[in-house]
């Protein structure tokens, strides 16, 4: 048993245990604790295929951001999520059928397929003209060509998601009284204190 | 400079929507902000109008007849509905300047995916689209329904993504390429694999497009979205994802047609069927809509199953007047108002042609139009479906559409009924919205005089199906 067939059985074994952990765990912050766990186990699968610029983004990004930020959500929400055992039982033979139909079609499939070895360097390595770079090279040398159409659509996703997330959750509410620093900086002395000279027991106008 | 001019109208479409954006940060007048949109909206339609034939991006993105006018008839329906939303924005509290820039951004998705000869850009196009209408489903954040058809229309839609992604991988993975044209080429018959992936893209598709079994979100969706919402997702999405789904088989696996013509003959007749017994016990007329637009697509879905030249034909002279018969039904319901309330229970309608009998006789001809009566639109949509799945010997087909058309003529006969032969209940207020009444009028007025003159909509569908055949 090679090197890398030993740490892909370690690190799916891991991804598969810790994920089924996210979803069963009662504690909020454990699940996200070991979502992160599946994120770095997920970097090391891309790492044995040597994809380290894609591991290492998927660290930087899933966990230093958004697992960070989900712990964070989770904290300070302070809710708990109840596992009702009726409930897991109402949904458990349905959820058991589709899934035995899932397995036995993908087990099917696994048996009728002749892996023919001859095609598989294309799936591994489709761009030939790649060969010889590093995976961030060739990643750079195609993001800004070839893909540019789809690099800028996902722009655009990520500003519809904007959009959409501050038309869902922004209130403007009516009487609140802000800071506005130019009017203070407006403000002098000639048009905020007059000089009076009162009278004994007549007061002043304001 | 020169692979740009392929995706103009997009571009158009992007940049002014977001100036679009930026101005009404400042200029806080919604209804010059929709105004501005529905003309950028037109403009890009004349723009996908003058476009040449082409392709480009790796092949990944065309622009050929069949893009062409499924892009014109989303952007019409787009626009059609900033129509409606202009004279409803006050009163479902959706007056924000950000709703008609999020339905150009929905339109820009579905342009993209109907351009799109690629899995990885239809995806991103459906994305795109799908984002902004979950973002537009929930639009209205005092009402419990409108939160609740958000978060639903989301889970799900998170759900068929995820199939769809499914599939896609399963394909890449026993092809090695994502673009349609290329994933032909490497085909092999024999390959199982393949054969789930094409089941599980289907899935997702089907997902986009409401097909049986594959509809529980739409009638919970149309029926809490806001109701200009509400007309959008039954006019522009449901047509794109019809268009996508048939360049997909179409154009990747047409030499196979065998494979997935079974799948799409059981969503087919499985829509069919469910829409026409399901709306039957329906009260709310949105709900009733959703289930009508549920037996719509079976029946879109036959012409797709032909895999022809009359069957593409078909498909686009009905998605045609399928969206001006609902044009027509969603801009009468939003005028459907009492006391400045809206109504949506069906039987608000009764009396209808005591008060209004103008009014009263359009909505029944429509009704009578859906449920495919003779001269009017619905009978010619549903006829040249019917003769393509016949040509194609799908004799099956054309026997359960007859049937489920007859079943489902009873539940828009009973509209009828409830406006002419009920106890009237008290008058609408004046139909006084003049874009309202514009749309009505237009959409009724092609409704009803379709069989005068169909040669221009038969024309388009013509032209449209040139593409393939």
């Amino acid at each position: 048993m090679t090197a890398s067939l030993l740490s892909f059985y370690i690190f799916s074994t891991v991804i598969l245990l810790s994920s089924l952990m996210v979803i069963t765990s009662k504690n909020p912050v454990h699940s996200v604790l070991f979502l992160i766990l599946t994120f770095f186990n997920g970097a090391g699968l891309f790492i044995i295929l040597h994809a380290e610029f894609l591991a290492m983004i998927l660290i930087i990004v899933y966990v230093g951001a958004v697992a960070v930020l989900f712990l964070f959500v989770v904290m300070m929400l302070d809710f708990k999520i109840s596992l009702d055992k009726n409930n897991i039982l109402q949904y458990l033979p349905i959820g058991f059928f589709v899934g035995v139909v899932f397995i036995s079609e993908l087990i099917i499939v696994l048996i009728n397929t002749k892996f023919d070895l001859s095609n598989i360097q294309i799936l591994v390595n489709p761009m030939i003209k790649f060969e010889n770079l590093t995976n961030t090279e060739a990643i750079g040398s195609i993001l800004y060509t070839d893909y540019i159409l789809y690099f800028q659509l996902s722009g655009i996703i990520l500003l519809v998601a904007m959009i959409g997330s501050i038309v869902l959750t922004l209130r403007t509410r009516e009487g609140v009284k802000r800071q506005s620093i130019q009017s203070q900086l407006d403000r002098n002395y000639k048009s905020t204190i007059t000089m009076v000279d009162p009278k004994s027991n007549e007061g002043v106008d304001i | 400079m020169g692979v740009f001019t392929i995706i103009l109208p997009e571009i158009f479409l992007f940049l002014s929507s977001t100036l679009l954006l930026v101005v009404g940060l400042f200029y806080k007048r919604v209804n010059i902000i929709n105004l501005l949109t529905f003309s950028i909206l037109i403009l890009a339609a004349v723009l996908v109008f003058y476009q040449p034939s082409s392709f480009g991006f790796n092949n990944s993105f065309v622009n050929d007849e069949f893009s062409k006018t499924i892009k014109m008839l989303i952007l019409i329906g787009s626009a059609s509905t900033l129509l409606m939303f202009s004279p409803s924005r006050r009163k479902i509290n959706i007056d924000i300047y950000e709703f008609p820039i999020l339905i150009s951004f929905a339109s820009l998705g579905m342009m993209v995916m109907v351009s799109s000869n690629d899995l990885l850009s239809m995806f991103i196009g459906l994305e795109l689209q799908s984002l902004s209408l979950y973002v537009l489903a929930s639009l209205n954040r005092n009402s419990l329904q409108s939160s609740e058809s958000g978060i639903k229309y989301f889970i799900l839609g998170a759900l068929s993504s995820g199939l769809l992604l499914f599939g896609i991988s399963y394909i890449y993975g026993f092809t090695g390429n994502t673009n349609f044209n290329l994933i032909s080429a490497t085909y092999d018959k024999n390959s199982l694999g393949l054969l789930i992936g094409i089941v599980f893209v289907c899935s997702g598709l089907a997902f986009k497009i409401s097909a049986v079994p594959f509809h529980m979100w739409t009638p919970d969706v149309y029926q809490g979205a806001p109701t200009p919402v509400t007309g959008f997702f039954a006019l522009a999405p449901k047509i794109a994802a019809v268009a996508i789904f048939l360049r997909f088989l179409y154009s990747s696996f047409g030499e196979t047609a065998a494979d997935w013509q079974q799948i799409i003959i059981f969503l087919s007749i499985a829509s069919m069927i469910f829409a026409a017994f399901a709306a039957i016990a329906q009260s709310n007329i949105k709900r009733l809509m959703a289930y009508s637009s549920i037996g719509h697509v079976g029946y879109i879905l036959i012409g797709m199953a032909c895999f022809n030249f009359e069957g593409v034909q078909s498909l686009i002279i009905y998605l045609i007047l399928y969206l001006v018969m609902n044009l027509s039904v969603f801009s009468f319901i939003l005028m459907m108002k009492r006391k400045d309330e809206y109504c949506e229970n069906i039987n608000d309608l009764s009396g209808l042609y005591k008060h209004n009998p103008f009014y009263a006789i359009l909505i029944a001809l429509s009704m009578f139009s859906l449920a495919g009566i003779p001269p009017l639109a619905g009978f010619f949509g549903k006829f040249y479906i019917f003769m393509s799945a016949i040509k194609s010997d799908f004799y099956l087909l054309a026997v359960v559409g007859i049937v489920a058309s007859v079943v489902s003529a009873f539940y828009y006969l009973r509209i009828v009924k409830i406006i002419y032969f009920d106890e009237p209940s008290e008058k609408f207020d004046e139909f006084n919205s003049s874009s309202l009444n514009l749309l009505f009028f237009i959409s009724s007025g092609i409704v009803i005089l379709f069989f005068v003159y169909p040669s221009p909509i038969l024309n388009m569908g013509n032209y449209a199906a040139k593409t393939f055949f």
